[in-house]
Formats: C-alpha cells, structure tokens, sequence
C-alpha cells in the first residue's frame, strides 16, 4: 500500500532539490520522487498543488519536560503541537530529571517518542558531565552507544576552564560534537534581561552581551586547542557571533543555531515586565537582531530551532525576576521562520535547509531528508496561507509565548511520520 | 503597552499610581497642587479629610519599611480611610502562598486600594493588571523599578523652596544602580522641565546606558555640583561596601561625602535633600545634614500631603 503526494513543489537541500514533483511512499519509507515506480499500488493521494513539500523538521532543541517537569508537559502532550508545527525530529537537551548521563536514560526518551506508533523521532544530547555538576565526565561512549547524538551541559555552563578543555580533549578523541552555552556564568548571574537602556528603565537586573562574547571567546579558544567539533546554542548576540564567523574563516569546526524568536524579538519586547519575554538568552537589542539575520543569510548561523520551553501557567504568573524563563515554541518554528522568507531575509531553500538538512548534520543524524529509501517523515505546507496565531489554539499543554495575535503567512497542512499522517490542518 | 496606559482611566485620569513614567506634565502638576491643600490640614487640630471615608486600604508590605508604611498610613487615615497593614513576608508568603493569591484573597474582603511594597521590579504593575476594575493600585516601591510617592514628595518639597523649576539645575548623587528613588526622580524632573539633571557616582553605582534617561554624567563630585539649585543625596546600602561596588567607606566618603567645603561648589542658595535614612558621615557629613539649606526634614513633612493627594486623585477625589 502506497502514498502519492501529487503535485507538490518539493524542496529537500539534503539532496539539492526544488522542483515540481510527485513524492512515493510505502512501509513507511520514501521510494520515489518524480515518476511513479512501475507496479506501484496507490492507495492513498494527498493533494499537494501549491504547497511546499519538504522533509519533516529537525529541531536542534526542545524540552518536552519529560521525565521529571510533567506538570509542565509530557512527550504526549507535546507531540501533537511539534507534528501541527511540522517538526518530525526532536534532539532533548539532557537537563530533565533524572539528567540523560546514563544509557538508561537515553534509551528511555528514545522509546518515549515512539511509545504511541508512529511517535516522534527523539533523539538525546547526552549529558556531559554528571548530574550536569561540570565535575566529572559522563560515560560519552557508553551514551553514544546508547542513543546521544551529541553533548552538553544543557544550560549549565562549565565554569572552571580546565574542566571545559579536559572535556573537549575526551570528546574530540571520539569526533563527538559539544552543543555549548556559552556564557561567562559570573557576567550571567542574577539577570533576567538584556543589559541596556530598557533593563535600567525597569530596573532589572541584565545580563550583558559581555558574558555571551566572553564565553564564546573561551570556548572558542578551548575548541582550537582540544581540537574538539563545538556547536554553538542559541548564540544572541551580534558581537559573539562575529567571534564565530571569524573562527569559522580560521577553519575552526565549529556551528552554531539562533532561536527562531530571537530573530524577531527585542529588548523592547519586554514591554512593562511581561514575562512571556522572560527569555535565557534574553531577547537583545535592535542591531544583535539585524546581526543575527545577517549571519543566517552568510551561513555564520547554520540552523534554526525552537528552543521550545513550555511552561504552565503559574510559572509565568509572577514577577519578571521570579518567572520561569523560556517560551513555548514548537508551533512557531516554522511560521516565525518563513517570515524572515516574507522579507527577503533568506530565500525559502536556505529556511528550509536550516529546518532540515543543516541540523539533521550538526546531530549526525540521518533525518531532514527526501532521500529514497529513507524514513518518510515529512512536511507539507501551504507557503501563501495567511492566518493569525492563537495562544488559545496552541496545542501544547504551555501557552507561553509572546507571538499571540501575530499574523504568519505560510501554515503547515500535512505532516508525515514513517508514512503515516499524523497531522492535517481542518479549515 | 505604554506605563500610561494602565494607570489612566478611559478619560485619562489617574487610576493607579504605578511609575512616574508615563505619566505627562499635568498630572504631576496635578498632585503637586493638590498636595498643597493638604499640607495645611496637618496644622488643623482635627486633621481629617473625608476623600476616603467607608474606603479600605491595604498596606501590603512585601518589603519591611516602618518609615514609608507609618506616612501612607497617617495619609490614608487622614483622608479617613479604613487601614489595615500587612507584612506578607511574616504571613502568608513564607506559607508558599503566591504574590496573586495574598492579593486576591484580600481583594474578596473588599478592599478598595493597596499600597504594595515589594522587592522585585514590576509587582506593582502585575498586581495592577490583575485586581477587578474598582481596586487602585499604589506603588510604594517595586525592587529597582520606581518609587513615585517618594519622587514626587521630593518635587513637591523642590517646588515649595524653587518655584521656578524650569531654571533648575538638579543632582542626584550615589547609588544610582539600585535606587528606585533616582529612576521616579529623574522621571518627574525631566517630565516638569528642569534645566539639567547630573547624576554623580562612581560607573558602578551606575546603570549601564544611564543617559538614555536624560541626564548628565560625573564622576567627579566637585565638578558635579558646579552651580547646582538642588542636591539629592542618596542613600548608600552598608552591603554595598562590599569591595565590588565600592572599595570602602572611607573612600566612598572622602570621593563623594557631602561635605561643607563640597557644598560650596553648589549655588550659594543650593538645597540638599535625602529620602533618608541618612547614614552620616557616610553619604553625607552630619553638620551638612543639620544645616539651613537641608531640607531632609521638610521632605518627611511633606511626604503625608502628597500621600494623600495621590490617594485622594486615584479615588477620583481632586482635580486631574
């Protein structure tokens, strides 16, 4: 039993692809794109005229608060709200409780995902130090064995520089990759915001693009000598990502993503202690904003992830400093995305490539592709489809976002995993 | 949203009283002005007003302050109100009972204002955007944020002795970081029209993009005062002696301690004032403290008539 989806603009940069095409599926693989393999029983087509067609969405970062946040969200009630956003891969970042440094763990989120078939693909960032205390190494062969598509130390960043250099000489031994926060935890500590005109407005205390530029520079300087393969996470700001663009022309191996809020949203976003802006990084200001798309459109930035952080309501029902940081963001990956494609910021191949193929690379994974023969995970979506975002519609169990209201162009209509349709838009 | 926006009802009078941002000119002028008819009935031998009476209001302390609680409360019973004060630090809060349920919990036994203290920025402001339409909200100081009651007796106190404020130049000196009262000060100086507002400090009792606010750098005091109308002189916290903002107390004093010999660089006619409580010899030498152009004292006077015009106004009593 077979799956066409007719007459779709197919886009998948792992393979080099934007064309017109019809795209083959069957036992839950892709097996054709183009003209239809002889002998093939259809059975189901799914009407993809003017819609985009590409591989479902790798996104480099979410927290589905499982295990140990469940009053927050599970890896059941977030997986609807990543297919109706059209992401089919998810890599957790290991701070949930228990932390993912131990193979059990890693083989617990895996089987998570999938409990429910078809599920979602979860692959785990194994933790690197123990319990994330940044004192002794976990067992990264042992986790990579078990699953772990990459390391780090979730949002915890590793003070004593020894430490951090130990690490890297450990995982560049293996070709591991080290997914970095890279901050200056002493420049970071106590703040809540982005350091500068409106932070002295309200009062708050900030966080200075200093401890993002100092940490990046440490790491920087730790990956050259360790040799070590570093991904940079949600870099903020524009002076430390020149940093990486410049280690980048040395010939350093080194990547980095952007949130796809951070590449819309400001300082002034805050507004009077709104705290769906309470954010780590925090949002920054007008020109680490203009930098951070001008290093999407010269590639200094390779991905685009959500960074989803959900939260229930009372964690945000507080005073900014006592808020939870973070915002809910699977639902907007693709739409905020797609925006910066409204205003010429990127073109549509290079926005996908940075949903797709480009993070399904920085994870050493085999996803975020068309390729025959590969799982047929997949999104469908109509690029002119113009609609208005609704927290009250959200499909994950957390509501917290400062894009309610916000009009997108361009909704997700189909989403496939392993061939099987888990999403479709109703309207 | 604009501050003004929540603190202004549909005909753009004076609903909450949360931040001197936001508000415009007329408004201020407004409680200066009532403020005046106050200041008289504090001589009277019955000192009541009845802008409050069969009104409840709640000073919720979430921060312990005896001076500031004991003024808005002398206002508010002055205006006579029924006055409750709470300390949710030693209640319910230690309890693990949220910011909003305390505040709901009073609004259901009618209470018709709160004056809220609280130690993080924007309380005031959260608690305003979540009480029924009838509740006021008046801030009493929220973290680092703003303390307007106190920015705006300090006005009243430099209108009474400088009429023409529009000639004044003013300076704010010491622990600009964390001074709530320096962000209500320069606010309602630059929203009144002063001549120049000078902050002096040292950068690290300065905000990062201080100017943004509309006012002039020192860091040398001397240079600072240079023909100054109104000095305000802030209070330094013990703990920021810490050796990281400030080396020491002594130094912190010999550098920016107001004292006689500094005095005279100001105009012969120059103020000083201080929210208080004054450390002496620390910010500020005891015989400046005690001298003919202090103004500390006045200042606490003046702190119960502004009280009560800010009340009086967001009850819809007054004029504005």
């Amino acid at each position: 039993m077979a799956t066409r989806i007719q007459g779709g603009r197919v886009i998948d940069p792992a393979n080099e692809m934007d064309r017109v095409a019809d795209v083959y599926l069957s036992k839950g693989k892709i097996i054709a794109i183009g003209k239809k393999p002889a002998g093939l029983d259809i059975r189901q087509t799914i009407d993809a005229r003017a819609r985009i067609v590409c591989p479902g969405l790798v996104d480099l970062r979410a927290r589905l608060r499982e295990p140990g946040l469940e009053h927050k969200a599970t890896i059941e009630s977030e997986t609807p709200a990543a297919w109706a956003g059209g992401i089919t891969t998810i890599a957790i970042p290991p701070d949930t409780n228990p932390a993912i440094d131990t193979p059990a763990m890693a083989h617990l989120i895996q089987q998570l995902g999938i409990k429910k078939k078809p599920g979602i693909n979860l692959v785990p960032i194994g933790a690197l130090t123990r319990e994330l205390k940044s004192e002794t190494l976990s067992d990264l062969v042992a986790l990579k064995q078990a699953g772990c598509v990459g390391f780090s130390n979730a949002r915890r960043p590793v003070e004593n520089s020894r430490i951090m250099l130990r690490i890297m000489e450990y995982a560049a031994s293996f070709g591991f990759t080290v997914h970095l926060h890279a901050v200056d935890p002493w420049l970071e500590q106590g703040g809540v915001m982005h350091e500068g005109a409106v932070s002295t407005r309200l009062g708050l205390n900030g966080i200075p693009d200093t401890a993002e530029i100092a940490g990046v520079a440490r790491d920087l300087a730790l990956v050259a000598q360790s040799g070590c393969k570093a991904h940079f996470m949600h870099v903020s700001s524009g002076k430390a990502l020149n940093l990486i663009r410049r280690a980048r022309f040395d010939g350093l191996d080194v990547t980095a993503d952007v949130t796809a809020h951070h590449l819309h949203l400001t300082e002034h976003d805050v507004g009077l202690f709104d705290t769906r802006g309470h954010i780590i990084p925090p949002f920054r200001s007008q020109t680490d904003l203009d930098a951070l798309r001008a290093g999407l459109k010269d590639f200094t930035i390779s991905a685009i992830c959500s960074d989803h952080a959900p939260h229930e309501r009372d964690a945000k029902l507080a005073s900014f400093a006592q808020s939870a940081p973070g915002l809910s963001g699977l639902e907007t990956l693709l739409p905020l995305t797609l925006k910066l494609v409204n205003i010429n910021i990127v073109s549509l191949y290079d926005a996908i490539n940075m949903l797709t193929a480009k993070p399904a690379q920085i994870l050493g994974i085999e996803a975020g592709t068309l390729s025959p023969g590969k799982s047929a995970d997949i999104c469908i979506f109509d690029p002119e489809k113009e609609w208005q975002f609704d927290t009250e519609k959200m499909l994950s169990r957390g509501k917290n976002t400062p894009c309610n209201r916000w009009p997108f162009q361009g909704r997700v209509t189909h989403t496939l995993v392993r061939g099987k349709t888990v999403y479709t838009l109703d309207d | 949203m604009s501050p003004a926006d929540i603190q202004l009802d549909e005909n753009g009078k004076l609903k909450h009283f949360l931040s001197i941002e936001g508000l415009k000119k007329p408004i201020l002028q407004a409680i200066l002005d009532n403020a005046k008819s106050f200041i008289s009935m504090g001589e009277r031998r019955i000192k009541k007003a009845p802008f409050l009476r069969g009104k409840t209001v709640v000073n919720l302390f979430f921060e312990n302050s005896t001076r500031t609680r004991t003024t808005f409360e002398i206002a508010a019973k002055r205006l006579s109100a029924d006055v409750i004060n709470l300390n949710p630090r030693t209640s319910s809060s230690t309890k693990g009972e949220s910011l909003l349920d305390t505040v709901n919990n009073l609004e259901a036994m009618s209470t018709d204002m709160f004056v809220v203290r609280h130690g993080d920025a924007g309380t005031a402001n959260m608690i305003a955007h979540h009480v029924p339409q009838h509740v006021r909200i008046i801030n009493a100081g929220d973290g680092q944020h703003e303390h307007p009651t106190q920015a705006m007796l300090d006005m009243f106190t430099i209108q009474r002795y400088k009429p023409q404020m529009h000639n004044l130049r003013v300076a704010i000196v010491g622990d600009i970081l964390h001074s709530r009262v320096a962000r209500s000060q320069i606010h309602a100086l630059s929203t009144l029209g002063v001549a120049e507002i000078r902050v002096i400090a040292p950068k690290t009792l300065l905000p990062v993009a201080v100017e943004t606010l509309g006012v002039r750098v020192f860091h040398d005091m001397d240079e600072g005062l240079k023909d100054v109308d109104v000095i305000i002189m802030l209070r330094v916290q013990r703990e920021r002696m810490d050796g990281l903002f400030l080396p020491s107390e002594q130094e912190y004093f010999n550098l920016y301690g107001l004292t006689e010999k500094r005095l005279k660089q100001a105009a012969p006619d120059a103020v000083v004032m201080h929210p208080g409580p004054i450390n002496r010899g620390l910010e500020i030498d005891s015989a400046v403290a005690d001298c003919k152009q202090s103004v500390i004292l006045a200042q606490v006077t003046n702190g119960i008539a502004v009280r009560m015009s800010i009340m009086a106004m967001v009850m819809g009593g007054g004029q504005g």
